[in-house]
């Protein structure tokens, strides 16, 4: 149903241009999780906004194709747009605490998106589907007329969340909805979003830089380095067989509760400058196998079989699948 | 629910809001004292038929009489009673105030949620010629608006408002500035929200706080424009009371000894625009929370 070919996100500033996402494809079915995986400034927040064109000032899709249940949503007109916004394709912002207007009820901002797209259903219907998702949500529905700043961080969240199924869409696009709330919330937030997916029968895409979350989480997973798809496949050959020194790297800094006396690694240097990226792999100033191909060649995604594709010179150029 | 229970419940919510204010300090008084002298002025002035003791506008004394029991603030130099000109005098004020205010909120306002919000070259133009008036000194651009227009109160109101819509433009203008960037308007347009719902129903709401403040700042500047404007006689024609008219015509006779013809029509007009300024620094302080402590 979602179809991303070969994306390029560009942020022309004044001091140069920023490749924010570039070269980028993969695809989503129906019902399915993808999860995407990075640093800060790796793009994955840029590219999620791009999948309902909201990109920011100075932010500007370059070149590839988006494609929403087959239809192109790069061309077309603004009021299309809106309608596939909320309603086939909803986003959850990261900070509940600030996602939610201060000076509205939490009703109205259902009421508000219901009749956006429904603009047929009355003010009271729309408030009983408000209750009816409330419920579902695990938050009493007295409280439909309360204001945000009555609510928890976690219940917060639970109610963008409830914003973001309340039209049933065909994909949730969550950026790190757990970020900005503690370690039990997070889990309590992650199940909900799970079985709301499995009873709405919604696709997923969660974007976090927590790799534990996005491997327990989803079925396939995207690394994302410095704008680029460094890695992508299922997440449990991820786990079992990760081929691009970053992730291995990013394994490795996750705490093992079978290998306790290992100890975490941390990945050396800092992200790329993107400014003025490190030219060829963008990763090899930090990674410890980088040979002398690495500085003066873009790696092309290679193929390593079993649904398996990562960007790295250290598996040969055999079945090349794009440069 | 019956009249009576009604009352009650409308006066529950009003009672513990007052007694609340009560509580936050200084500020909390002086939006007290502000809303008690202004309301005691409207109620003054609505109440004026009937406890006045004379005509306001005929002769009913000697011209000039000092104050006495008969005329317990005198009379000005066409005999009438200024007792009764006092009561009847704040209207046009209060009219001129409010009228002015109206057309500030429904001009400035606006204007400054579509300008920033769309922001640009559009917003850059805008703000350029806004900015060219606010930096003309008020009074000035007034007293050409009124003597372009005319006396009247419309008018009137209309020339102050000239000079008060740049300050509303600036504050919503700056306000919508930042809220345009935070993360619920951003959610509001994942929602698929038309630019002009989250204009109105999304930004609009949140800039409410900032425009109160400059509106109760606007009041107190407005009677005191007003009363300057009649003073250099483009106000009220003479035959409706007025404390601004009454200034402008019995300032002569001070030398001649007569200082109740000013003096109380000064008191009040400082006592009108003292109330809503109270109101309204008071208001500034206790919603923002940075200044207090």
């Amino acid at each position: 149903m979602l179809e991303v070919d070969s994306l390029a996100i560009d942020y022309r500033t004044s001091r140069g241009t920023i490749h924010a996402v570039d070269d980028m494809s993969f695809s989503l079915g129906k019902g399915e999780t993808l999860g995407l995986v990075g640093e800060s400034g790796s793009g994955k927040s840029t590219l999620g906004v791009s999948i309902i064109r909201l990109v920011p000032y100075p932010g500007v899709i370059s070149r590839g194709e988006i494609n929403v249940d087959g239809e192109s949503i790069l061309g077309l007109p603004e009021d299309k747009m809106r309608s596939i916004r909320g309603k086939r394709v909803a986003y959850v912002f990261q900070d509940p605490m600030i996602s939610l207007d201060p000076v509205k009820r939490i009703g109205e901002h259902f009421v508000e998106l219901i009749r956006t797209h429904e603009p047929n259903t009355s003010k009271k219907q729309a408030f009983e589907r408000t209750k009816t998702v409330l419920k579902d949500l695990g938050i009493q529905s007295e409280r439909v007329n309360d204001y945000p700043h009555q609510f928890s961080g976690g219940m917060r969240q639970r109610i963008m969340i409830g914003l973001a199924i309340a039209l049933n869409p065909d994909l949730v696009i969550a950026d790190e909805p757990t970020t900005a709330l503690d370690v039990i919330v997070q889990a309590k937030i992650l199940d909900l979003l799970a079985s709301l997916r499995k009873t709405h029968h919604m696709a997923l895409i969660l974007i976090s830089h927590d790799l534990s979350i996005i491997l327990e989480r989803c079925d396939r997973i995207i690394v994302m380095y410095a704008g680029h798809m460094v890695e992508y496949t299922t997440s449990t050959e991820l786990y079992r067989s990760p081929k691009h020194p970053y992730t291995q790297k990013l394994l490795q800094s996750i705490p093992n509760i079978e290998l306790s006396d290992q100890r975490l690694t941390a990945i050396p240097g800092s992200p790329p400058n993107m400014l003025d990226p490190p030219r060829g792999c963008p990763f090899w100033p930090r990674c410890s196998y980088a040979m002398e191909i690495c500085p003066n060649k873009k790696p092309p995604l290679i193929d390593v079989g079993s649904n398996h594709l990562v960007r790295c010179f250290l598996y040969g150029e055999v079945g090349v699948r794009s440069e | 629910m019956t009249e009576a229970k009604m009352k009650r419940s409308i006066l529950a919510r009003i009672v513990p809001q007052l007694t609340s204010l009560t509580r936050r300090g200084p500020s909390g008084w002086m939006v007290i004292v502000g809303i008690a002298i202004v309301s005691a002025i409207i109620v003054m002035t609505a109440v004026a038929p009937w406890i006045s003791p004379h005509d306001p506008n005929l002769q009913v004394g000697p011209i000039r009489a000092p104050p006495s029991l008969g005329f317990p603030m005198g009379t000005n130099q066409l005999g009438f009673d200024m007792l009764s000109r006092i009561l009847f005098g704040g209207s046009i004020m209060l009219e001129i105030s409010v009228l002015s205010v109206l057309i500030c909120f429904l001009v400035g306002v606006p204007l400054g949620l579509f300008s920033s919000y769309v922001g640009g070259m559009f917003d850059r133009g805008f703000s350029l010629v806004i900015d060219a008036v606010y930096a003309f000194p008020g009074l000035v651009i007034a007293i050409a608006v009124a003597a372009m227009l005319g006396p009247g109160v419309i008018n009137m109101a209309l020339s102050i408002a000239v000079v008060y819509i740049p300050s509303y433009f600036r504050i919503v203008r700056s306000q919508v500035l930042s809220i345009k960037e935070l993360t619920y308007i951003e959610a509001a347009k994942s929602s698929g929200a038309k630019w002009y719902t989250i204009l109105i129903s999304y930004v609009f709401p949140n800039v409410i706080p900032s425009i109160i403040i400059v509106a109760t700042v606007n009041f107190a500047d407005a009677v005191l424009t007003a009363a300057g404007l009649t003073f250099i006689g483009l106000g009220v024609p003479y035959n409706i009371p007025d404390w601004g008219w009454d200034l402008k015509n019995g300032w002569q006779f001070l030398s001649s000894g007569a200082w109740w013809i000013i003096t109380f029509p000064g008191l009040m007009i400082i006592l009108l625009a003292l109330g809503f300024t109270l109101v309204g620094e008071g208001l500034s302080e206790l919603l923002n929370p940075k200044l207090q402590r």
